[in-house]
């Protein structure tokens, strides 16, 4: 299936660009008419994929970030976050619930598990030292589902 | 975002606004601290009532409070949570740790 619209960003893994970076694909978004729990689901999730590239990915120093998104005709919307920082040695160990590298930072561990309750389907590809990717999924209701006509 | 904090009667309470994230949760965290250190509260309400975004790094805030305010023999309340920041409340475990509103919980 071809995607009807996509769209790509990049930019620095400053903190400040969190807020960036879940507004533009939640504005991206619009264009599928979500509900707001629905955009709600997608800025959070997103927030967290960044976050963890801001604290993760590039510890130390500043790295470039690059988002695309694309919608498909069955109202899925994909979004994959991609860095190439230090990558993830345990994947598996990574998205445990409250697993952190970060407890000093009073990072809640969280993150995978807010990613993986708000959308449909998560996957997180990534190599020590190379890409990493996370996929996010989520297939948006049709009007039909929203206003109970369906 | 923005963080009011008042003191009255052993309560301190922290008017949230805003979009919580992991860019601004820091600087919500320090001021917190500081005025807990300074008044050392029985209690430390957290309202989020003006707050419009939030992810894990809001729940990161409020657990590491809860673990301040436990160690000064205090405790935590959550008030006024919107309806949108419910879910990641909810999923995160916090309604066993601090003190919520029953309604919000049931929400």
């Amino acid at each position: 299936m071809r995607p009807t619209n996509s769209i790509k960003i990049e930019f620095e893994s400053r903190s400040v660009n969190e807020g960036f970076a879940r507004s533009a694909i939640a504005a991206f978004a619009a264009q599928l008419d979500p509900t707001i729990d629905e955009l709600c689901d997608i800025k959070t999730a997103v927030s967290e994929a960044v976050t963890n590239c801001v604290v993760h990915a590039y510890p130390d120093r500043l790295g470039k970030v690059y988002i695309s998104a694309a919608i498909y005709p069955d109202r899925r919307l994909v979004m994959k976050i991609r860095d190439v920082g230090c990558g993830i040695s345990d994947v598996a160990k990574a998205m445990e619930p409250l697993f952190t590298t970060g407890a000093d930072d009073e990072r809640s561990g969280l993150g995978f598990s807010v990613m993986q309750s708000l959308t449909d389907r998560v996957r997180v590809r990534s190599k020590i030292g190379g890409p990493t990717t996370v996929t996010l999924e989520k297939k948006l209701s049709s009007k039909g589902e929203k206003d109970g006509s369906l | 975002m923005c963080t009011v904090l008042e003191y009255s009667g052993d309560k301190l309470t922290a008017l949230l606004s805003g979009e919580i994230d992991h860019h601004c949760a820091g600087k919500i965290r320090d001021e917190i601290d500081t005025a807990i250190e300074h008044h050392r509260p029985a209690c430390l309400v957290l309202d989020f009532g003006g707050v419009s975004f939030m992810d894990s790094s809001g729940i990161g805030l409020v657990m590491g409070r809860y673990k301040l305010m436990k160690s000064i023999g205090g405790e935590v309340r959550v008030e006024n949570t919107p309806k949108a920041l419910r879910r990641v409340m909810k999923l995160s475990g916090l309604y066993q740790l601090a003190k919520f509103d029953q309604e919000e919980i049931e929400l």
